[in-house]
């Protein structure tokens, strides 16, 4: 555990030595603003009170969807591109406390950023009459903060299988790309088969339930259970290139 | 200390290591010599635990590589040869980092002592980027020396020094040898010389010699080729040294040296002396020739094994080391 926790915050300062954090911090609190403001603009035109989703989807995508691949690219590929993988291989860690360590880390980072835009909400909840609903709030930030762990978990996990960035970014771009598009399917099926393949969809969830205030036990089971499996794959990457 | 027992490893086809069999004691430098690709990194990489071997036993303080991995890597300090290090870190944060990983008590107090060691107490709050090669060098022997290790795995920790840097870190070496174990792979054959209490020459994945750099020299070195030099005419001393009994080869050569051998195990020298002087020559040299460490070192790594061959194939000690480094 402790170990975990040493790479965790090894991992999470390393962001802030690296500008591509800043960059993409930058971005994704610019589009925000932007949208921020021409959506307070539009209410005011139009006399409606501004919804917090509006602005959480743009968020989601292509922010999220974006961020997350680009960040978690140099996780292990850099170790591995610099040779200080060697280093951490020879240390006395386990495999799994190195995966996990780096998705902690890497997950802290985004937490951060998204703790940051609670802002947003806040000043909604200040404009507007009673304030807006909390519960659906949470169980936004919520959806959130879980399909994050789940897509950092896989851009974890893609990136010990490289040692070019470029080449991971575009791999872990790919997974997150047929993970949201394998619901497609499901509009062609009827009854349990539609089910499958919408359950397999990272997005089905988060835009299914917990956008719209439900906190689904299904929603939380799926994105815990993608984390694991990501990381569980990560360490056996890991391990197996100890015996390549 | 470390105790490896048929050690093999193999890249797919090729077969970078083959039936090694070594052991390093408490308070030994082992001196790991090889040209490159000669499979001294593949050695020192399964000795860490960074990679399995194919087949064969490796050990570290007893530890089994494979089965007890974690154990063998907390008594391993290590640098690998392309020296890695986190280049967006401060030295001082870097050293925390990995002392952290190996969960050295009073961290920060050990961290002082080794930049005291390393001599960077005022670099510490540089960026590793930003210093020089010299300082990363010495920045992962510092890292390698943090958990104060049992078993100290070099691989090739001279290379990119100045030769001010070089002698500070072989002494460095030494005293930490004395203690502990040392393992220090290296092609530069002086280093190998000076700071090792044992060699081992491997080529092609195979041991071709070990012993102490002295011994394997002296065994090696033999009054077979003996150089002669007279104050004047080379040529008629020559004629009087070839017409002396069990001397073959006679040869001068433009400097006006004259250099012959002595058929195996006859030593001629005393009788040509006595002949040249009585003959009213000035006799200014009668030495036999050494094989230097470089001579045995690229015999071996051309032509494999056979130890006999090499007396007949002597030069003189060329000094091609500090160029390499």
């Amino acid at each position: 555990m402790r170990n975990i926790w040493t790479i965790a915050k090894k991992e999470y300062s390393s962001f802030f030595y690296s500008p591509i954090a800043y960059v993409v911090g930058v971005v994704v609190f610019l589009v925000m603003g932007i949208f921020f403001t021409f959506d307070l603009n539009s209410a005011i035109l139009n006399q409606y009170a501004p919804k917090i989703t509006y602005l959480l989807d743009i968020l989601i995508f292509p922010l999220i969807f974006l961020a997350v691949p680009i960040l978690t690219m140099k996780t292990l590929t850099d170790e591995n591109r610099t040779g200080t993988l060697e280093l951490l291989l020879t240390a006395p860690i386990r495999d799994h406390e190195l995966i996990i360590g780096k998705w902690l880390g890497t997950f802290l980072f985004f937490l951060s950023l998204i703790a940051l835009t609670w802002f947003y909400p806040l000043v909604i909840n200040f404009l507007v009459e009673p304030g807006i609903d909390q519960s659906k709030l949470v169980a936004n930030y919520l959806g959130i903060t879980l399909l994050v762990s789940a897509l950092t978990a896989i851009g974890v996990y893609v990136s010990s299988l490289f040692k070019n960035t470029i080449a991971a970014l575009i791999a872990s771009l790919g997974i997150v790309l047929v993970l949201w598009l394998v619901s497609a399917p499901a509009q062609f099926l009827q009854g349990s088969a539609a089910d499958f393949f919408r359950y397999l969809s990272i997005t089905e969830h988060y835009y299914g339930s917990f956008r719209a205030g439900i906190i689904d036990l299904q929603g939380i089971v799926y994105y815990v259970s993608m984390t694991i499996l990501a990381l569980f794959l990560g360490t056996r990457s890991i391990e197996s290139r100890r015996w390549r | 200390m470390i105790t490896v027992h048929n050690l093999t490893k193999d890249y797919g086809l090729n077969r970078a290591i083959e039936n090694l069999n070594f052991t390093a004691e408490k308070g030994e430098v082992l001196g790991f010599l090889g040209p490159n690709g000669a499979g001294k990194t593949t050695t020192i990489r399964i000795l860490t635990g960074y990679m399995p071997p194919t087949a064969g036993i490796a050990k570290v303080g007893g530890f089994d590589v494979i089965e007890e991995s974690l154990d063998v890597r907390k008594l391993v300090g290590y640098i690998p040869e392309t020296v890695p290090l986190y280049e967006d870190m401060r030295v001082y944060d870097y050293l925390k980092f990995m002392g952290e990983l190996h969960r050295i008590e009073n961290i920060d107090d050990r961290i002082e002592e080794v930049l005291e060691q390393i001599g960077m107490e005022d670099r510490s709050q540089s960026f590793i980027k930003n210093i020089s090669k010299g300082m990363r060098q010495r920045v992962g022997l510092g890292q390698a020396l943090l958990h104060e290790p049992e078993v100290l795995i070099l691989d090739e920790p001279t290379i990119g020094l100045d030769p001010k840097q070089i002698i500070e870190v072989r002494n460095l070496i030494k005293s930490i040898g004395k203690e502990r174990t040392v393992l220090l792979s290296t092609h530069i054959l002086s280093e190998a010389q000076q700071i090792c209490d044992r060699v081992i020459i491997i080529n092609q994945g195979k041991i071709v010699a070990e012993d102490a750099p002295d011994n394997l020299q002296s065994r090696l070195s033999s009054v077979r080729k003996v150089n002669l030099r007279v104050a004047k005419e080379p040529k008629k001393a020559a004629a009087i040294v070839r017409d002396i009994a069990g001397v073959v080869a006679v040869q001068v050569n433009d400097g006006g040296l004259i250099q012959f051998e002595n058929i195996v195990e006859q030593d001629t020298r005393s009788v040509v002396a006595k002949k040249l002087v009585e003959s009213g020559f000035d006799l200014l040299e009668l030495t036999p020739e050494v094989v230097s460490l470089e001579d045995i070192f690229l015999k071996l790594t051309r032509e494999g094994p056979d130890l006999s061959e090499i007396e007949h194939n002597t030069s003189s000690p060329r000094n091609i080391d500090e160029s390499e480094g």
